[in-house]
Formats: structure tokens, C-alpha cells, sequence
């Protein structure tokens, strides 16, 4: 009774971690089912079939490479952009700074539907059309606060005493750059940049505001639900889910194996 | 969106010589153009079409009009969809902060050094599709599964059922965004010294008591923000009340989204838009607002 | 070691009139300094007295409001700091932590072009005594090896000054004892002008050959370290490095003695001694000039010795020495410590005192100044080097 109570927290904590895991448990679980009728929804009879032939529905495997690709590139431009301002907003000063401050927080705080249906609004009325193009403008809009975030914290992590250091050890401002600053901040940008293409990849409430008659990979699921999601969907969620796992839990690894190194000395 | 990274935010030792060049100017020019382009002045587009008039004749045609019977026509039909949006955001985002706060708790003190694991194990599910983790609860929440039997055998569901319910609608909104709760709430809590808790129960605090004086209020900042990140996007979520409720629990994103794109009634979408983003706005300056002089007390 | 030490004229290091300002405050304020060639110079302070200001200007990382530093017969003030012969240890090294030793002091020689790098890096790893953790990352060294690495890393590129800010603050007192000789020993052996800034006025004193005193932007006194010890010339001196105990008084006599007249008992100095310019004088006695005798025992002071008679209230044993306080008869509490010489008997507290000391152990200042002057400070210094003991203590 006394151990219970002492470890009450400890016990609830791990319920809730396990909570958020059942209903990707589900989605993989159904990717090893042959569904009964056409939704996949409750458990009929175990099959590979969706692991072994992953592009057998027709549009499963397209929409998830263009999903790749606007993913690719709107993380490439907005992961430039955002490390540009983080850097402008650490490193310089200039005017209008609470005003720029104030733009890169709106979009993480302003709901996907608004963010969407207005941007879905200046192309109406600019009579863009709407496709690939519309939706990686879309993308590359609201990752780039996200990595203004990551960049700025890990900028502003940084000991300035590095920096001078370097310059003390004759480099240049522009040997500093490149020697210095720019390796110990790629781990930031290249966080930002995970980061980045994990949200244009599962985006689903903007792309589907502007894509027109474009298909992503959450917009062919969205399509697919009123009529029967394929397994070969779950497979491919699934495929998805334990690679970034891998990555994450890999640098989380380094990451302790250099701890360890270090509280070893 | 998804959840962002608890940063520790390490004040420098000694503060960097910031340089007041063209250069910085240079380095915002393209990112804070592709903002202003592409978020904020659509905010203008979307109030201008919000007022403007159907172009007689012509159907799906509009022109510029200063029609601002739009908002009050959208709002006639529209409000249930506004209160639900609301309610259920705002109930979701308590049992959010019900279930959060003990796993940010045991993340930040009892985790030791599979700290780093348990952070990634709270981010890991937003690595799997939204809309397929949202679909799995119509599997778990069936009117046959084990979860609807267990609350129907103990007569605590009104319809016998959960899917196609308001209760669905919570439980995955709840789901959805509760990693937005524990990832503030952890950085708060990681923050306080444990030996201020150690301390308090020195000085007669029972631990409720310690709780309530010492850790609690020391880990307000992150129960706004993790409050705020959970309700802002939960109340413009329309995907849980499409894929897990009735026709009755549609929210107002869902309106949105139909005028927008099936009705093609562009200035209803951009009215109950644009209301959407000004009822959140009020609502979040106000709670930031008293939770800031209740932090005080 | 013969390429490692330097080669060409090593040149002094001259500060002039060096000012800088913040915004209404002056950190340094009219600073002129030379710091001779091939000396071990020390800045010493509290914090925010301007030391690592000053230290920052020379290394080119602040620029000076006014005023101008010369190496040799060269102004280097506006030159930047990438192109200066001078190199820094930060203070907790700010090495590279993703480049190995190795590289991180290979840096500058790289930066500057230099060709066949190895044998120059290898052996100031050598001298370092590191050679064998070269491909090791930072974070794997001990606090005592990364400051080694800091020192490597600053010395390879044979600079006319090298700069030490707080180099040792980072570590345990004991490893600090140790860095101390280390460093001295360096010196010696390379030969370069080492500047080092510190509030730790023992590291100072240990290592340097000329200490500095800086207070509010200004240098109070500077000289060598039993000169500054033995013969403060301001309050805050006498109060900042070690303890002193400090009457005022009126002074008087024209001979090589002066008189000095303080509640209503006299005292002498001699003229030498004194840095008094007026007719009122602080004078001043370090506490282990001072020997405590039993009030009977009077008899027993020395001819000419300066006297006084007061009431022991407190004694504290710290095992070289006994720390005694004695109320003197005017009220004023004075410190006194004896070396633990006696077999028997100590006085306690309560015991009715004389204390007396030589009148060439005393000192006189300008009794204009105020008399707390650098004791705040000396306390903060003495609490952040824990448990170091006062400088004079047990000499």
C-alpha cells in the first residue's frame, strides 16, 4: 500500500505513455489484416498481403511520393529561410523586431482550418491555381516559425565565448562562420529540418484547403475513409513511423553514450 | 502542428556584441516576405472576402462588397457549431491537463536517466499519420470493443455507445493533442528544484500541501502554455468530430471546410473564419490575462 | 623545447589612457600600464573592477572608448582581433567541443595558413603534457587537462601577450595549487608576457611577478607582491590583499620618525612609511606584526615598540596560528594573529592585554580615505576562493 502510493505518480505517468501507443498499436496491427468487408476496421484474419505488395491500390503509392517531394522541398526552403532569421534575430539588431517576433509566433498559435482557408482565400482571388505549388507555399508559410524556434534556441545556447575564442585564434568573422558557429549549430537546423518535413508530411487540414485536385498522402487517406481505408495505408504509416523512431531514439543514443563518456572521466 | 520541443533556454554567460548591419536586414528580407505574403495578407483577403456579395446571376461568382450581413447570417446557422467548437476544446483541454500533468510530473522527477527516452516516447506517436491515428479510435471505441462494454456495464454512457458521440469527438481531441500539454508542462516542471519540494516537506508541508503552494504554482507558465497549445488548435480541429461523431457534433472547422470547398459560399467560410481566429484571439489575451494576476496571488 | 620558445625580441605591453565606457559608467577609466616583456603580470580585483574589461581590450574583443595599447612600438588599439599577436585562455576555456584537442590547437595555426603542422601541435601537447589524449573530444577531459588544452591552444601560436582570464576559477582548490606551478613553470620555460586576471589575490601573489590592484576602473597599487603586502600605499589595498588593522590619527614630528597621536595614545613610523600628504593619517599594522602579552608581562615590550593595552574577546585555534581580537581601550577591535610558537598556556577570552610591534611593521595612509575601503570586496574575494587562507596568514 505505502509502495503504491509512493509510486501512484509513477504508475499513472506510464498508463498515459501507454495510452498514447494504442492507437498507433491499432494502425499497425490492422495493416496485418485482411478486412471483412471494405473499411479496416475490426480484426477478420491475419495476411501480409499489404507488407508485400504496398503499392497494390491504386494512388496508396503516389500520394505518398508526392507527399516526399512537397515534404523535400518545402523543408529545404523553409529550413534556409527560418536558420536565416533565427541568425538575424540572435546576431543583429534591427527595427521592428517585436513586430517580427510577433509574426513568426501567429502562425503556430493560429488554428490550421483559419491559416488554411485564408491562404485559400488570396489564391482564390488571385486566381492561382491551386496544386503542388500552392500547397508547398502553404508548407514552407508555417514550418518556418518552427525553425526559427529551433535555430534561435540553439543559437542562443551557444557560449559567445566560443566565437571570440575563434577570433582570438585568428579566424576571420568568415573562417569563424564556417569553423566555429555553423557545425555547432547544425544540430539545431538539422532538428528543424526533421522537424520541418514531419509536419508537411502529415499535413492534412492546410494541403487539403489548397490543393485542388492535387493528392497527398493525408488527403488520400482523408478520401479513402469514406470508403475503406486499404491496409497498404497502415503498412505505409506504419513504415513511416518506425523510421523516424529509429533516427530519434539513434541520436538520443549518441547523445547518451557521450554523456556516459563524459561522467566516466 | 506538432509538438515543440521543450528548448532550456540557457541565458549566455555574457551577451553577444549584436552588429546593427545591412546584413541583418538581408537575412529577414526573404523568410519574414514569405510570411507577410503568405500568412498575414491573406488575414486581409480573407476579411475582404468575408464581406463580399454574390455577383447576381452568377452563381459562385462574388465581388467586392461591404456585406457585413454575412457574419450575422453565418452566425445564425452557425453558432451551435461555434459553442460545440468551444466546449469541446475547452473539455478536452482540462482532461488533457488531467492526464498530462501526472505523466510531466514523472517525466521531469522520477524518470532519472531514461529522461531523454520517455520525451521521445510522448513526441513518438505525432510520427504516425494524424488522420490513422484518429481512424484507430473508431476501432477501440466500436459499440462492441472492450472499452464501450466496460463504461456500458457501468451504466455511464446515455446513447450505450461512445463512436458517433460528442463523448468520441472529446476522447480524440483529447488524444490528439495531448502531447501539446505534457511537453510545456514538462519544461515548467523541469525547471523547479526538487529541493524546494524536499525543503516544503521539511516545514511541516504535507505533499499535498507541497504540492499545492510549491510545485503547482511554480509550473503555471507551463499550464498556460500547455492549455493554450492544446484548446487553440483543438477548437479549429475538424477532423475528430468527421471521423468520430455524428452529423450532430460537427464543430465549426467542419463548417469551414464544407462552405469553403463543397458549398463554394466563400464569403460564409471566410466569415466563420475569421471569427474563428477573433473569438480565439479574446478568449486567449483574457486567459493570459487572468492567469497572469492569479499567478501573482 | 627550443621551438616552442620565442624566437623573435619579445616587447613590452603599454596601455595608455585607456577609457571604456558603458554607456555613463567608465569600467576602465584613464588606465597607463606597462607590463615589462617575459613578465608574469597580474590584474587583481574584485569583480567588476574593470580587470576583465581591460583584458578584453588588449585581446581585441572591446574597443576601447579612448586611449591607445602598444606592443613594442606598435598600436595595435584598432587593430581586430583576429589579426593581434595576442592570445587568450577563457576563463572555463571555451574550447571547441566538436573538434578534438588536437584541432582545437591546431586551430590557429590552420587559420594563419601554417604548413606541417603535426610536429609544432605534437609537441606543445607535449609540453602540456597531453599527447597522449589528442584525439579525445573536450567534454572528455578533466576540468585540470581542458585547461592545459586552453593553454596549448593559446601558446602554440607564440603570441607577444598571452591573456589568462580567471584561468583557474573553474577548478578545486587543490587541482588549483597544482595549475598554479604548472603555469609558472610554463612561463618560465616559453618565456612569453603573460597577463593574468583574477579576484583570487593568493593565485595572484603565488604566480605573479607583478600584481596590479583595480578598483572602480583605476589601478590602486602595483608592484610586486610582498612590496604591495608589506607597504600598502591605499585603504583599499590594505583592507583588499590580506587584513589590516587601521587607526586614525593625527600625525606630527619632523625627523626620520613620524608621530602619530591617536585616542589620546602615540604611535611611530617611520617617514618612509608613511603615504599620508595632510596632518590627519591612517595608520596601519598587518595582524601577524602583532604579538600579544599578558597586561603583568608589560615589562617585557620591546624598546620603541608601538603599545597598546586592551581585553581579548574572542580567540579562534586554526592550527598554524591563533586569531585573537583585542578591544583596545578606545573600543575599536583589533585582529591579531600569533604563530602557535608557546607550549602552555594561551590568553582567553577576558584576559586585560598589551599588544605591541615594531614601528618599521607599520604603515601610513591618507586618513581622507575611508577606512572600510575594500573590505566588502576582500570578503566577497575571500568566500569565492572558499577555504583559501588569508594571505597573510602563517607567513
Amino acid at each position: 500500500m505505502r509502495w503504491l502510493r509512493r509510486n501512484l505518480v509513477s504508475i499513472i505517468g506510464i498508463l498515459v505513455l501507454v495510452y498514447l501507443f494504442i492507437p498507433i498499436s491499432v494502425v499497425t496491427a490492422l495493416s496485418f489484416n485482411k478486412p471483412a468487408g471494405k473499411f479496416n476496421i475490426s480484426w477478420n484474419e491475419l495476411s501480409f498481403d499489404a507488407w508485400t505488395n504496398l503499392c497494390g491500390v491504386p494512388g496508396v503509392c503516389s500520394s505518398f511520393v508526392t507527399s516526399l517531394e512537397i515534404g523535400l522541398v518545402s523543408t529545404l526552403v523553409a529550413t534556409l529561410l527560418g536558420t536565416m532569421i533565427a541568425f538575424a534575430l540572435v546576431r543583429y539588431r534591427f527595427r521592428g523586431r517585436s513586430t517580427t517576433n510577433l509574426i513568426i509566433f501567429l502562425p503556430m498559435a493560429t488554428p490550421e482550418v483559419v491559416m488554411g482557408s485564408s491562404l485559400l482565400a488570396l489564391f482564390l482571388n488571385l486566381r492561382f491555381p491551386l496544386g503542388t505549388v500552392t500547397v508547398a507555399i502553404a508548407h514552407i508559410m508555417f514550418i518556418i516559425s518552427f525553425v526559427v524556434v529551433t535555430v534561435k534556441a540553439r543559437l542562443q545556447g551557444l557560449d559567445p565565448r566560443l566565437e571570440e575564442a575563434a577570433r582570438d585564434l585568428y579566424a576571420s568573422p568568415r573562417a569563424t562562420f564556417r569553423y566555429v558557429t555553423f557545425p555547432l549549430v547544425l544540430p539545431g537546423i538539422i532538428g528543424a529540418a526533421l522537424l520541418g518535413f514531419s509536419l508537411s508530411f502529415d499535413d492534412f487540414i492546410i494541403s487539403f484547403f489548397n490543393a485542388g485536385t492535387l493528392v497527398t498522402f493525408p488527403i488520400y487517406i482523408w478520401g479513402a475513409a469514406q470508403r475503406g481505408i486499404p491496409p497498404q495505408v497502415n503498412a505505409l504509416a506504419t513504415l513511416v513511423f518506425v523510421i523516424a523512431l529509429l533516427i530519434v531514439l539513434t541520436s538520443q543514443f549518441i547523445q547518451y553514450r557521450r554523456r556516459k563518456a563524459l561522467a566516466a572521466n | 502542428m506538432a509538438p515543440v520541443l521543450p528548448s532550456a533556454a540557457v541565458a549566455p554567460p555574457s551577451t553577444v556584441a549584436q552588429r546593427r548591419s545591412r546584413t541583418g536586414y538581408v537575412l529577414l528580407f526573404p523568410g519574414m516576405t514569405w510570411l507577410a505574403v503568405f500568412f498575414a495578407i491573406p488575414f486581409v483577403t480573407l476579411f475582404v472576402t468575408s464581406l463580399q456579395t454574390p455577383v447576381p446571376g452568377k452563381s459562385g461568382r462574388y465581388q467586392l462588397g461591404l456585406e457585413f450581413g454575412n457574419y450575422a447570417t453565418a452566425l445564425a446557422e452557425y453558432w451551435p457549431a461555434f459553442v460545440r467548437s468551444f466546449a469541446y476544446a475547452g473539455i478536452a483541454t482540462l482532461l488533457a491537463l488531467i492526464i498530462g500533468y501526472p505523466l510531466a510530473y514523472f517525466i521531469a522527477f522520477r524518470s532519472g536517466r531514461w529522461r531523454g527516452l520517455m520525451l521521445v516516447l510522448v513526441i513518438a506517436p505525432s510520427f504516425a499519420s494524424f488522420l490513422l491515428r484518429t481512424y484507430a479510435w473508431k476501432t477501440i471505441l466500436a459499440d462492441e470493443s472492450p472499452v464501450t462494454s466496460f463504461f456500458n456495464a457501468l451504466h455511464l454512457l446515455p446513447d450505450g455507445r461512445i463512436l458517433n458521440t460528442s463523448i468520441a469527438v472529446i476522447a480524440g481531441l483529447t488524444y490528439n493533442f495531448l502531447p501539446f500539454m505534457v511537453l510545456p508542462l514538462y519544461a515548467a516542471l523541469e525547471r523547479i528544484d526538487p529541493r524546494l519540494i524536499e525543503a516544503a516537506n521539511d516545514l511541516y508541508a504535507s505533499p499535498v500541501t507541497a504540492f499545492r503552494k510549491i510545485t503547482w504554482p511554480l509550473s503555471m507558465p507551463g499550464v498556460v502554455a500547455g492549455t493554450l497549445l492544446t484548446f487553440i488548435p483543438a477548437a479549429g480541429d475538424y477532423i475528430n468530430a468527421e471521423l468520430l461523431g455524428s452529423t450532430k457534433d460537427r464543430m465549426v472547422g467542419n463548417a469551414i471546410q464544407t462552405n469553403f470547398i463543397e458549398f463554394r459560399d466563400y464569403p460564409t467560410a471566410s466569415a466563420l473564419s475569421f471569427a474563428l481566429m477573433a473569438a480565439i484571439l479574446i478568449l486567449v489575451f483574457t486567459y493570459i490575462r487572468r492567469a497572469g494576476t492569479e499567478d501573482l496571488v | 623545447m627550443a621551438e616552442l620558445s620565442k624566437t623573435d625580441q619579445v616587447e613590452d605591453l603599454h596601455l595608455v589612457n585607456l577609457t571604456k565606457r558603458f554607456g555613463e559608467v567608465a569600467a576602465v577609466d584613464d588606465l597607463t600600464l606597462t607590463i615589462p616583456a617575459g613578465s608574469f603580470f597580474a590584474l587583481l580585483g574584485a569583480s567588476g573592477c574593470g580587470k576583465t574589461t581591460t583584458l578584453r581590450m588588449v585581446a581585441g574583443l572591446e574597443d576601447p572608448t579612448s586611449g591607445s595599447i602598444r606592443i613594442g612600438d606598435k598600436d595595435v588599439t584598432r587593430l581586430r582581433a583576429f589579426k593581434r599577436p595576442v592570445n587568450t585562455v577563457f576563463q572555463s576555456y571555451a574550447l571547441f567541443p566538436h573538434l578534438d584537442i588536437f584541432e582545437n590547437v591546431a586551430f590557429g595555426l590552420r587559420r594563419r595558413g601554417v604548413k606541417n603542422i603535426k610536429p609544432i601541435v605534437e609537441a606543445m601537447l607535449e609540453l602540456v603534457e597531453l599527447g597522449h589524449l589528442a584525439r579525445r573530444k573536450p567534454t572528455q577531459l578533466s576540468g585540470g587537462q581542458q585547461q592545459r588544452v586552453a593553454v596549448a591552444r593559446a601558446l602554440i601560436n607564440k603570441p607577444d601577450v598571452l591573456l589568462l582570464d580567471e584561468p583557474l576559477g573553474a577548478l578545486d582548490l587543490k587541482l588549483r595549487r597544482q595549475m598554479q606551478i604548472e603555469l609558472k613553470r610554463i612561463q618560465t620555460e616559453v618565456g612569453t608576457t603573460f597577463v593574468h586576471v583574477t579576484h583570487d589575490q593568493e593565485e595572484a601573489m603565488t604566480m605573479a611577478d607583478t600584481i596590479a590592484v583595480m578598483n572602480a576602473g583605476r589601478i590602486e597599487q602595483m608592484g610586486s607582491p610582498a612590496e604591495i603586502y608589506e607597504l600598502p600605499r591605499t585603504v583599499f589595498v590594505a583592507n583588499f590583499l590580506g587584513q589590516s588593522n587601521l587607526i586614525e590619527g593625527r600625525v606630527s614630528g619632523a625627523g626620520e620618525m613620524l608621530d602619530v597621536a591617536a585616542h589620546e595614545r602615540s604611535f611611530r613610523l617611520p617617514r618612509e612609511r608613511s603615504s599620508a600628504t595632510g596632518a590627519s593619517i591612517i595608520l596601519g599594522v598587518r595582524p601577524e606584526k602583532m604579538t600579544v602579552l599578558d597586561a603583568p608581562d608589560a615589562a617585557r615590550v620591546p624598546e620603541g615598540h608601538n603599545v597598546l593595552s586592551g581585553r581579548v574577546t574572542d580567540v579562534s585555534y586554526t592550527g598554524v596560528s591563533t586569531q585573537y581580537l583585542v578591544q583596545a581601550s578606545w573600543g575599536q577591535e583589533l585582529v591579531v594573529f600569533e604563530q602557535n610558537l608557546i607550549v602552555g598556556d594561551r590568553c582567553e577570552v577576558g584576559d586585560e592585554v598589551v599588544v605591541h610591534w615594531s614601528p618599521r611593521h607599520s604603515f601610513g595612509l591618507d586618513g581622507n580615505e575611508d577606512i572600510h575601503a575594500g573590505v566588502d570586496s576582500a570578503v566577497l574575494a575571500l568566500e569565492s576562493v572558499d577555504s583559501a587562507p588569508a594571505a597573510g596568514d602563517g607567513e
